[in-house]
């Protein structure tokens, strides 16, 4: 048995009744037995079932398709190519959420144009009666392709003479910070792979490193990952006489998946529905659409509803893995340990079109930091890979890698502490960050001196085992969000958000809901509203819906609230400013005989007033960032290069952890995808850039047997932007891990590893070079 | 007057310096009047077909990404920057 406590919460002053209470999931008792209904369960009468027909090339010119064959194949009802889906202008539009897309690319990506540009870029589409036809169809279709050289690495892309992907691609840089678009017809500028270059410059760097006593130099590569959800991506289509559209699917946005199905298919949105279905994993690939556009194509030519489902081939050749990076960095600091200047440059993979989250990585790498001088660029690359897609914290744990390790090596030149070198130079409330703002009330300091005097940082170490620590940042995020609250009769309340659930967040926000109504949260009946039923909210994404949604289902709740306390003072036959609304009961101010629950008052809506609906459509600002820091034991064998995890702790701010639980969930979650991406993940491919491990056999992921119970501590500094102080734990937890477990490796074997996946192969060749092998 | 930081590629393209003091109550009026400072900025913080900040850009108002963007009200000591939009996973 450990001597410490495996999962503490570092409570703040504040105290609730619900907020901060461990209640069971409203949706768990669904899906453990099998209830719950997922993207590919949902089956309609007369469904037809869609087949993609994948390019056999990482990069290849079309140059016809003839789909004759196929569409004679008895039972198929329907072929689609590029020719028949909506191509916008190369113009860049938002996502609700705030990182950029663009629809030429997003419509190209989800159907190739005129050329593949990657391994399983879609090529066509077939619907028939049965899936074995659809396949049979597929195998019919004829395209002729003009094989094209791959370019596979960011390194080649930026090469002078590289082989373009897009013709016709604009480079940003211009606009500073966003990535790429298309080239006006009249601009006669080359093409390039450089989607983006962008740079923050702060203070004087050569100052900075004339001042400094040490100064450490690091450069490292990571490998792309897949964010590895069980779940493959599905979606079903039907449309109506009226010619308005249905859409079931999961997705970590609905209103996306609706505003971007109608775009594509060249309808209002106002003629689509979407109907969010249980999600099985996302971390961020789920944010964009796939299949919905589609199978909607399919399914207009057909006049019968359709659904296509990947499988886990597809998902990995076809869907966003994250970046693979190249990145370096150089740190200086004084010999009493204060960091003077530091400089990051982050390339990144965006895979066959811009937009990889490089931006994210340059934001968030220093930002804890206190530092004077900075400077940091970054580069997105288009390559002949599936598109990049958001994952947990985008751009931020390569980031840390690079920056973490240096951190560790330069408290190690310095014979100081690790943790102490980052409490000495922590950013703090007022500190301008490298980006320029100023940083608000966080518990960076909290948080490394919670990890200071947790029991694992100085607990003696086995025999042959490393220790390492690391940190990371993540910004959090917001934006719009909705939330309707029904007083049913019975007292209940039936809670309505925007916000699909992916992480246990039906509790989160109606945990909210019922502190504010006083309450249990068991009486809260929550559900997601699809796109007709509830007002837009941005997607489940940036670890914004217990901060958004809360705060939605909060200003609902006061709504409720607001309306019981007129109705209370109807039948008292009193002002309203005499009542009070206490713990779930209405009183008098002056008259204790006068009281009323709120499940009595509940009973009596109706005939004094009509229902009681509480309204909540928020875009709260002020989403608190927060850090992570990481504390692993690892034992490396010598002979096979093996890393095992022997002992692994996480300690995270979370402003108030509304359900401990489940932010104990994330951040054991997080890290053990960072954990996976640290020693056995990547997409491995041969010289033609085809991935050759594209299945869960291959692509090895963590099970549970691989790893220790990952540990937690949270440490609650409050967010003042938030009525119950809550900051998004979702995303943080996977930064650390990488240069935790790195710093551990080197702290057992005297080794930098530099390249991810730190596997035993690669772990191998670093102890031989070191041994002089 | 609101003191509003320029990303270094925007300072190479219009000449403008890396802080400048802008007159006006809402990032809309900031955007306009630096514009008649430095001629092309507008080009690059504004989409007039979406009227609105350019896709892919986040207005910061006092350390606050803006929810409101273009409507969003600056006081006479606001500090305003032009940061990348950061989604999210």
């Amino acid at each position: 048995m450990p001597d410490y406590t495996p999962n503490m919460v570092l409570t703040s002053d504040k105290e609730y009744k619900v907020v901060g209470t461990r209640p069971i999931r409203h949706d768990g008792a669904d899906k453990v037995t099998g209830l719950a209904r997922y993207s590919a369960d949902l089956n309609l009468p007369g469904m037809l079932y869609g087949k993609v027909l994948r390019s056999p090339h990482a990069h290849a010119r079309i140059r016809s398709i003839d789909t004759s064959k196929a569409e004679a194949v008895p039972g198929v009802r329907a072929v689609v190519t590029g020719s028949d889906i909506v191509e916008p202008t190369g113009r860049a539009s938002d996502l609700a959420e705030g990182a950029m897309i663009n629809f030429k690319f997003l419509s190209n990506n989800i159907m190739a144009q005129d050329k593949a540009l990657y391994k399983g870029h879609a090529i066509a589409a077939v619907a028939a009666v049965n899936a074995h036809l659809a396949e049979e169809a597929l195998s019919r279709i004829e395209v002729e392709y003009e094989v094209l050289p791959p370019v596979m690495h960011a390194r080649e892309a930026m090469a002078d003479e590289a082989t373009l992907i897009h013709e016709r691609l604009a480079a940003f840089h211009t606009a500073g910070t966003r990535a790429g678009g298309v080239l006006d017809d009249d601009d006669d500028s080359a093409g390039t792979n450089v989607a983006n270059h962008f740079e923050f410059r702060m203070g004087d760097m050569d100052a900075g490193f004339a001042e400094a006593d040490v100064i450490v130099e690091r450069s490292v590569s990571t490998s792309a990952v897949h964010q590895g959800y069980i779940e493959p991506h599905a979606g079903t289509a039907m449309w109506h006489d009226d010619g308005s559209l249905t859409i079931w699917s999961s997705s970590q946005g609905h209103f996306t998946v609706r505003d971007h199905t109608a775009r594509l298919v060249g309808i209002p949105v106002s003629k689509v529905k979407a109907i969010p279905m249980e999600i099985g994993g996302g971390f961020g690939a789920k944010l964009a659409v796939y299949m919905e556009p589609v199978a909607a194509l399919l399914a207009r030519k057909a006049h019968a509803p359709v659904k296509l489902a990947m499988n886990r081939t597809e998902v990995f050749e076809a869907t966003g893995p994250t970046s693979g990076t190249e990145i370096s960095c150089k740190i200086g600091a004084t010999n009493d340990g204060k960091i003077t200047a530091a400089e990051v440059h982050l390339i990144f993979e965006a895979g066959a079109f811009p937009g990889s989250p490089v931006a994210g990585g340059a934001n968030c790498v220093l930002a804890a930091y206190d530092i004077a001088n900075t400077w940091i660029e970054g580069y997105d690359i288009v390559v002949n890979r599936p598109k990049t897609a958001a994952y947990r914290a985008p751009g931020s744990p390569a980031a840390a890698y690079c920056v973490e390790v240096a951190l560790d090596e330069l408290a190690e030149k310095l014979g100081i502490d690790a943790i102490d070198l980052r409490l000495m130079n922590s950013a703090r409330e007022g500190t301008r960050r490298p980006t320029g703002p100023l940083t608000p009330k966080v518990g960076y300091v909290e948080t490394l001196e919670a990890t200071k005097s947790h029991p694992h940082y100085g607990a003696p170490k086995g025999k042959r085992h490393g220790r390492g620590v690391a940190s990371g940042f993540w910004g959090n995020n917001t934006g719009p969000s909705a939330a309707v609250a029904l007083v049913n009769p019975d007292g209940t309340v039936t809670l309505t958000e925007g916000s699909p659930d992916i992480g246990g967040t039906r509790a989160s926000v109606s945990q909210q809901l019922a502190e504010v109504l006083g309450i249990p949260v068991e009486d809260v009946n929550p559900q997601i509203g699809d796109t007709d039923s509830i007002g837009f909210t941005s997607n489940t994404g940036g670890s914004s819906v217990t901060f958004k949604t809360g705060y939605a289902a909060y200003t609902a709740a006061q709504d409720v609230k607001q309306q019981m306390i007129a109705r209370a003072a109807r039948i008292w036959e009193v002002e309203a400013e005499d009542v009070l609304y206490e713990d779930g009961v209405l009183k008098h101010r002056a008259d204790d005989q006068l009281q009323m629950t709120f499940q009595q008052l509940a009973a009596r809506q109706v005939p004094t007033g009509g229902p009681i609906v509480g309204r909540g459509g928020v875009n709260p600002g002020g989403a608190g960032p927060c850090i992570g820091v990481h504390i692993v034991d690892v034992e490396v064998d010598e002979d096979t290069g093996k890393v095992e995890i022997v002992r692994y702790t996480a300690i995270q701010d979370a402003g108030k952890a509304i359900h401990p639980s489940y932010v104990e969930g994330q951040i054991q979650g997080g890290a053990v995808q960072g954990i996976g991406w640290a020693l056995n993940e990547e997409y491995y491919t041969n010289d033609q850039g085809h991935m050759v491990n594209s299945s869960f056999l291959d692509y090895r992921m963590p099970t549970s047997l691989d790893l220790p119970m990952i540990d937690t501590c949270i440490v609650e500094v409050d967010n003042p932007n938030h009525p119950f102080g809550v900051r998004g734990v979702g995303e943080v937890p996977i930064v650390p891990p990488m240069a935790a477990i790195a710093n551990a490796i080197y702290d057992a074997i005297g080794v930098r590893l530099t390249v991810l996946p730190m596997n035993p192969g690669n772990v191998l060749e670093a102890l031989w070079e070191k041994n002089g092998k | 007057m609101p003191d509003v930081w320029i990303p270094a590629q925007m300072q190479r393209i219009t000449g403008a310096p890396d802080r400048v003091q802008v007159e006006g109550a809402t990032v809309r009026q900031v955007i306009n009047n630096l514009e008649r400072m430095h001629p092309g900025m507008k080009e690059l913080l504004y989409d007039e077909e979406l009227d609105d900040i350019t896709p892919g850009l986040a207005v910061i108002v006092d350390g606050d990404v803006s929810q409101l963007g273009l409507m969003e009200r600056v006081s006479e000591d606001s500090e305003m920057h032009f940061l990348p939009a950061i989604g999210g996973g």
